[in-house]
């Protein structure tokens, strides 16, 4: 199962280094990673995505606990947690495959950022299965290009 | 004040009495304020040195050691020396210089990433930015070293750093968000451990050396005296429990006793405190105390069910959980009778499966000369190692009974940490008999520090086991390897006596086994550094051994 690790860090510098760095010398790998400012300056949040068949998510988030500048860290419950992801897609489009691909960006609320003459980029917000899907109808086309921000995730409810 | 005397300022505030180093370029501002302070400094002849002294004074004393390197070179030969001290968690802090702060990240002259390449093998780090936060971060960096499990941690500081002006005002509170160590177990844990032990007939303790950083040694003598208990002891855990003692069971794993092995894979309750379950202590995990619930109780969480999973974790300070586990023991009225059969069961392990070694008439036996060294100090020196079969002889043939007397690289096993460490130690500690059980090669790799040893006469003794190998790679090859010795037989020896004497201390070569004893004496009367090179017979192996990810009860030369 993937796991979502909501991780608040102090804004100290070296700390996603160390983060990183704990991941890659116990073994365990990222699928993503977001980190971006809290409305605390002096702390950061890394939304970590981990596959927990391949390791035990309670070693994963014990050895995390145990860097100083870790100060929580919630395993989300994918019940009650809104997970979305960004992409930005650069796909090949010739005139004659343009309508189709206008079509698509449609369905899946896709912003058509940019068209270029032989190419156009797209920006999908979802969860991680939407952009996948996105990608899918896309690669046929020919992608260029594709970004994504990693899954960022919030827990429903007061808390 | 400037940024250097900021810092000995804050080391004089922790109570720092040595310090261990060796400077270079971007350290000479701090080495100009420790020119006159108060803080005994210790010049090293190699910054490796420097570290494992930190780390001998710290695990002798429980003070938290202290070693300062330049940037660089500097700060990369302390690096084996803080991995041995994050390995066996012991409190250090590392203090090293930086390029100025413009110049980092140019690849200026002797820069090097040191909280980079350190990142996996500390504690914690600092790389000092703003001179205003000396005094913050050597408070935290010493209250992170020491407290909770206790381990090194690095501060890099760029030259300017040290220059520049600030307003010094002693720093009295911590505030770290992400770092809060559990000093009280659980209560219901700790009564559902008490249950189990009450109820258990064939319980054991296993004890690592969380006990030592804890201080928790009485306590566990006392729940192995009330529950009438074995214990057995890991390498770290040497001297918690007194090996003198009837429930003593020795040192378990690959290199353990058969009795401790074979009463770890019977029993029906494992209590392991301040272990760690390393692989060279359960053998294949799959039988390791297979039958029997297990209580572990450890300061670590990461540690709970890492190797192997427990019926009952308790997360907290050793001491403090055996206390309230004492308390939860009282209430519960327990039978000590119960665990007789099994005392008597392990008692007949003792008889059919004991140490032993063949002793001969003159030729030096390496665990007899062990054993010399227990009857001449009667017990209480400080004994260090170096790595490989003389520090399993080590473990094995002298009866360990005080904790923080014994010294030993057991988590990463480096070479050359025992003798440096045996200065830290006889500094930290200097009425005590301090000896390095040494191998010919492993003294080798640090070998240089003689010269601090005998520049501020520190008398500490370096008993070589002198079998001109790397003894046990030997032993490996022999057992595993159809006895093909790829460079293991040091093939050029140095007269390690005349070694000795050319630094200034003392330097007898032993020969034959009635020397040994002679030997001893007079390198303890000396109060000088001395080296006793002992010829050992040379193709001697470490019984009982059990080959690697093998159940520990395949022993090979368990059984006389
Ligand atoms: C720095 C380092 N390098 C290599 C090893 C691998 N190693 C383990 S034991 C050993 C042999 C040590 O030889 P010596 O010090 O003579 O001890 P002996 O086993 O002969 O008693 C070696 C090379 C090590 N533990 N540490
Ligand atoms: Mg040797």
């Amino acid at each position: 199962m993937k796991h979502t690790l909501s991780v608040l860090v102090e804004n100290k510098p070296g700390a996603l280094a160390r983060i990183a760095g704990l991941f890659s010398r116990r073994g365990f790998n990222i699928d993503s990673l977001a980190v971006g400012i809290t409305d605390d300056p002096d702390v950061s949040r890394m939304t970590i995505t981990v596959d927990g068949k391949e390791h035990p998510i309670e070693q994963v988030t014990k050895q995390l606990h145990k860097l100083i500048n870790v100060i929580k860290i919630t395993d989300l419950d994918p019940h009650n947690t809104v997970a979305r992801e960004l992409a930005l897609i650069k796909v090949k489009s010739p005139a004659r495959s343009r309508g189709e691909i206008m079509q698509v960006a449609e369905i899946f609320r896709a912003n058509i950022l940019d068209v270029a003459r032989n190419t156009m980029i797209l920006e999908i917000t979802g969860t991680t299965e939407k952009v996948d899907a996105i990608e899918e109808l896309l690669t046929p086309h020919g992608i260029v290009e594709i970004v994504r921000t990693g899954r960022i995730a919030i827990e429903r409810g007061e808390k | 004040m400037k940024g250097s005397e900021a810092i000995v300022e804050s080391l004089k505030a922790e109570g720092v009495e040595a310090i261990f180093g060796l400077p270079g370029g971007v350290v000479i501002p701090l080495y100009d304020t420790l020119y006159d302070a108060d803080i005994k400094h210790y010049l090293v002849r190699h910054e490796q040195g420097a570290a494992h002294m930190a780390d001998g004074y710290a695990r002798a004393t429980g003070k938290t050691g202290v070693c300062i390197a330049t940037s660089g070179p500097g700060a990369t030969n302390l690096v084996t020396g803080i991995a041995t001290a994050y390995m066996d968690s012991t409190p250090m802090v590392a203090i090293t210089g930086q390029v100025r702060s413009g110049l980092i990240g140019t690849d200026a002259f002797q820069e090097a990433d040191t909280t980079g390449i350190t990142q996996p093998i500390v504690k914690h780090s600092y790389l000092i930015k703003d001179v205003k936060d000396i005094p913050r971060i050597f408070k935290e960096a010493f209250y992170i070293a020491s407290s909770g499990r206790p381990g090194p941690v690095v501060i890099d500081i760029p030259v300017d750093m040290q220059l520049a002006e600030l307003d010094y005002k002693p720093q009295k509170k911590i505030n770290l968000l992400g770092y809060k160590p559990t000093l009280k177990g659980n209560r219901r844990q700790i009564k559902a451990a008490a249950r189990l032990i009450a109820r258990a007939e064939r319980p054991v303790i296993y004890a690592g050396g969380g006990i030592i950083s804890s201080g928790a040694d009485r306590e566990l003598r006392r729940l192995a005296k009330m529950v009438q208990t074995p214990v057995t002891t890991t390498l770290m855990g040497l001297g918690t429990f007194p090996e003198t003692d009837k429930l003593s069971l020795g040192m378990l794993g690959m290199h353990g006793t058969g009795y401790a092995n074979y009463a770890v894979t019977n029993c029906d309750l494992l209590i392991a405190i301040g272990a760690r379950f390393d692989d060279r202590v359960t053998g294949k995990l799959a039988t390791f105390a297979a039958e029997a619930k297990k209580i572990h109780i450890d300061q670590d969480p990461a540690e709970i069910s890492k190797n192997v999973v427990v019926d009952v974790p308790i997360v907290g300070d050793a001491r403090t959980v055996l206390k309230d586990l004492l308390e939860e023991l009282k209430k519960l009225e327990i039978d000590t009778g119960r665990t007789e059969p099994w005392l008597r069961q392990v008692s007949d392990w003792k008889k059919s499966h004991p140490l032993f070694y063949k002793d001969l008439k003159r030729e030096i036996m390496p665990q007899f000369v062990v054993e010399e060294i227990y009857r001449v100090t009667k017990g209480k020196a400080i004994i260090c190692t170096e790595v490989g079969q003389n520090q399993m002889w080590a473990a094995l043939f002298y009866q360990h009974s005080k904790a923080r007397n014994f010294i030993s690289s057991g988590g990463l096993g480096t070479m050359g940490f025992g003798f440096p460490a045996a200065i830290g130690a006889k500094i930290g500690r200097p009425r005590e008999t301090v000896i390095d059980i040494a191998g010919d090669g492993s003294f080798q790799m640090n070998i240089q520090e003689l010269s601090t040893a005998v520049n501020y006469n520190i008398p500490v003794i370096v008993a070589i086991l002198n079998n001109g190998y790397l003894g046990m790679v030997r032993q490996w090859q022999e057992l595993f390897w159809n006895e093909r010795y790829s460079e293991t037989c040091i093939e050029c020896q140095p007269d390690f006596a005349r070694v000795a004497e050319a630094y200034g201390a003392l330097g007898i070569t032993i020969k034959d086994k009635n020397d040994v004893t002679d030997a001893l004496r007079a390198a303890i009367k000396a109060k000088r550094p001395a080296v006793l090179d002992f010829r050992v017979k040379r193709d001697e192996n470490v019984f009982p051994m059990v080959p690697a990810g093998k159940s520990i009860t395949e022993m090979i030369g368990g059984q006389k």
